[in-house]
């Protein structure tokens, strides 16, 4: 087998809460290569970001790694001390995260912000550090960066302000950006710009993404491969084209009807996916999304589907492929 | 800037104004007299007292001569302090008050400030669950009671520290010791509600994602940010601690300020009253203008304007 980039195999993360153990991630296996772009979409709680964050061992108390193993460029990350992770985060791997009205420190300018992380994983000195950050600042199109870097983020809007953070995970030139739902908190247009801006900066600098995000329309403009998550499982993974023209979960299915169609013109209900999502303190026995299943079958309450290969990148965890075979064989459904 | 200033100038002098009329007036309008109580004094040698002071005069004769007075930086003859002028009296009692004071300041957030973010970071442990114990106990049990047991077991029983005076500095132990311990606990609660606040916020995700220690970022980025809501109770506590506090200078027998202001409330001497709270006031303005500064520089969101 290759090298991957990252390579996560049946990582299982859980959080000890005071109310018992919540199972956050069970057995994801994930893999990144150089220069690919990644999309993790899901519903809120369904792992996006624990499975990202694991890659920089940000996994926060009460959060702990129960099994499995995370390799990043070459680093085994679980095993790994913090002080050898603080050396592989904000230098080979980083992060912007969801909103970036507070992810800025609000008492420090935005350019001492950028210098300290160049200034942590590099010898540049500070006259050095202040120059690389005036250039990163025009790299991510802020204008009169000279002036910016003087100013605190109070005094920049939003969609600048995100721009300041990728600055800042770009500062060394990660192999790796882990977007965590960038644009979420920012207006249509500001999104769009700040995909776009991604989208430049990976062909530019030749990293790898993460995108996290609960948008379809955003992954589908800009991932090479797609993992859909739901209930700290990776249900269905497979190329861009796989999951929207030949999605085999029911999971994925439901996520796609649910995407709202801009050409409907009478007012329509949006479509929703029935039920709520599964307790992960008390995860049910058979596959996590068998409660809501359209097509929910006898087994699926039983037993967990494993994973089932469509074709070498594609995969979904999901019966349905089995009750497939069995109709074609001329046997009766169960 | 300039104008922000000059607008807290006309402000502060209009407070330390209004503060003067209302108790010049609530003052005389208490019954009694500076010469009253006392029943060795003839009706005669009464009233030539008060004609000396005028005090004989109508109360608004009064009032207007005594801003006049204090314009020209005369504050008056105490009443029952004879021959020493208000002035004079404050400006030998304030270095006192004001010495302990700023001792009491500096330890309150020297230890404040620390044992709070000691107790933020281990929240939860035990080290956090004693601190709020102390911190509780230091907000609840009121300064006489501090002041009198640390005497009876420091000086009266382990005879450690002496109990009266401030001649050397082992004689600041007692007193610094019960002034600063309600607005040390108090601090440590600030501290503690705030930090762990600022733990949770999302740029300390952000400081760590960069790879930055632990120990920077909450030096460098949680303190800044934590530390603001103690700068915002520094102004009243340093007033507070700055002008002295009546009990402890009672019980340690201190020559301060606090025991002036009380004892000249309760012998009617109205220049005196009128000069400490003068006093009292414009030092209050003063202080709470210059922690209005400082938070300027802490924090660069806030806009003086």
């Amino acid at each position: 087998m290759s090298e991957h980039l990252v390579d996560i195999r049946n990582l299982r993360l859980s959080f000890f809460t005071p109310a018992g153990e919540v199972k956050a991630l069970n057995d994801v296996t994930l893999h990144l290569d150089e220069g690919e772009v990644l999309g993790i979409v899901g519903e809120s709680g369904s792992g996006k970001s624990v499975t990202s964050y694991s890659i920089m061992g940000l996994t926060a108390d009460p959060g702990k790694i129960v099994g499995g193993t995370v390799t990043f460029n070459g680093h085994h990350i679980e095993s790994l001390g913090e002080k050898e992770l603080r050396k592989i985060r904000g230098k080979e791997v980083s992060i912007i995260f969801q909103d970036p009205m507070t992810s800025l420190n609000p008492v420090y300018t935005i350019g001492s912000q950028i210098e300290e992380s160049i200034l942590l994983h590099t010898d540049k000195t500070r006259e050095e550090a202040k120059e690389r950050a005036t250039e990163l600042l025009r790299l991510v199109g802020i204008n009169e960066p000279e002036k910016r870097i003087r100013q605190y983020p109070h005094e920049l809007s939003g969609g600048m302000r995100q721009r300041v953070m990728i600055a800042i995970a770009l500062a060394c030139e990660p192999k790796l950006l882990i977007a965590d739902e960038p644009t979420t908190a920012l207006d249509v247009t500001i999104q769009a710009q700040i995909l776009e801006l991604i989208n430049e900066l990976k062909e530019k600098l030749r990293m790898a993404v993460i995108l996290i995000t609960h948008d379809l329309g955003i992954v589908s403009s800009m991932c090479d491969r797609i993992a859909v998550m739901y209930a700290g499982r990776i249900v269905e993974c497979g190329t861009t084209d796989d999951i929207f023209y030949r999605p085999q979960h029911e999971y994925t299915r439901g996520l796609l009807r649910s995407v709202p169609n801009i050409q409907d013109r009478e007012s329509k209900r949006l479509i929703a996916i029935e039920g709520t999502p599964v307790d992960l303190l008390n995860p049910p026995a058979g596959c996590p999304f068998a409660p809501r299943c359209p097509s929910c079958m006898k087994i699926c309450l039983r037993e967990m589907p494993p994973d089932h290969h469509y074709s070498e990148v594609h995969t979904a965890a999901c019966w349905l492929h089995e009750k497939a075979e069995y109709e074609q064989r001329g046997g009766e459904g169960d | 800037m300039a104008k922000y200033i000059c607008k807290r100038l006309f402000m502060a002098v209009l407070t330390v104004f209004v503060v003067a009329t209302l108790t010049f007036f609530l003052m005389n309008a208490v019954p009694g007299g500076p010469y009253e109580a006392e029943k060795s004094i003839s009706p005669q040698a009464k009233a030539a007292l008060e004609a000396k002071f005028g005090l004989d005069k109508p109360l608004f004769t009064q009032y207007v001569t005594y801003l006049k007075n204090i314009l020209h930086g005369d504050f008056g003859p105490s009443l029952k302090q004879r021959g020493r002028n208000v002035i004079d009296i404050i400006l030998t009692k304030f270095p006192v008050s004001a010495k302990i004071g700023i001792i009491s300041v500096m330890v309150s957030l020297l230890v404040g400030v620390p044992v709070g973010c000691i107790a933020a970071v281990n929240r939860g442990k035990v080290s956090d669950s004693a601190i709020i114990v102390i911190a509780t106990v230091g907000i609840a049990v009121p300064s006489f009671v501090v002041c009198s047991l640390s005497m009876y077991f420091f000086g009266v029983k382990l005879r450690w520290l002496p109990t009266v005076g401030l001649t050397t500095w082992k004689h600041y132990i007692m007193p610094v010791f019960s002034l600063s311990f309600y607005p040390t606990t108090y601090i440590v609660r600030l501290m503690r509600s705030s930090m762990l606040d600022v733990l949770g916020q999302d740029y300390m995700r952000t400081a760590k994602a960069k790879g930055v220690s632990r120990a920077v970022s909450l030096f460098k980025h949680a303190l800044r940010n934590a530390v603001l809501p103690v700068v915002t109770y520094l102004g009243p506590m340093m007033a507070y601690t700055l002008t002295g506090s009546f009990i402890i200078e009672k019980v340690f027998t201190i020559p301060g300020l606090g025991g002036e202001f009380v004892s000249s409330i309760t012998n009617r001497d109205y220049m005196m009253i009128m000069g400490t709270t003068i006093f009292l006031a414009t030092l209050m303005v003063a202080i709470n203008f210059l922690v209005d500064i400082v938070y300027k520089f802490i924090d660069p969101r806030i806009n003086l304007k």
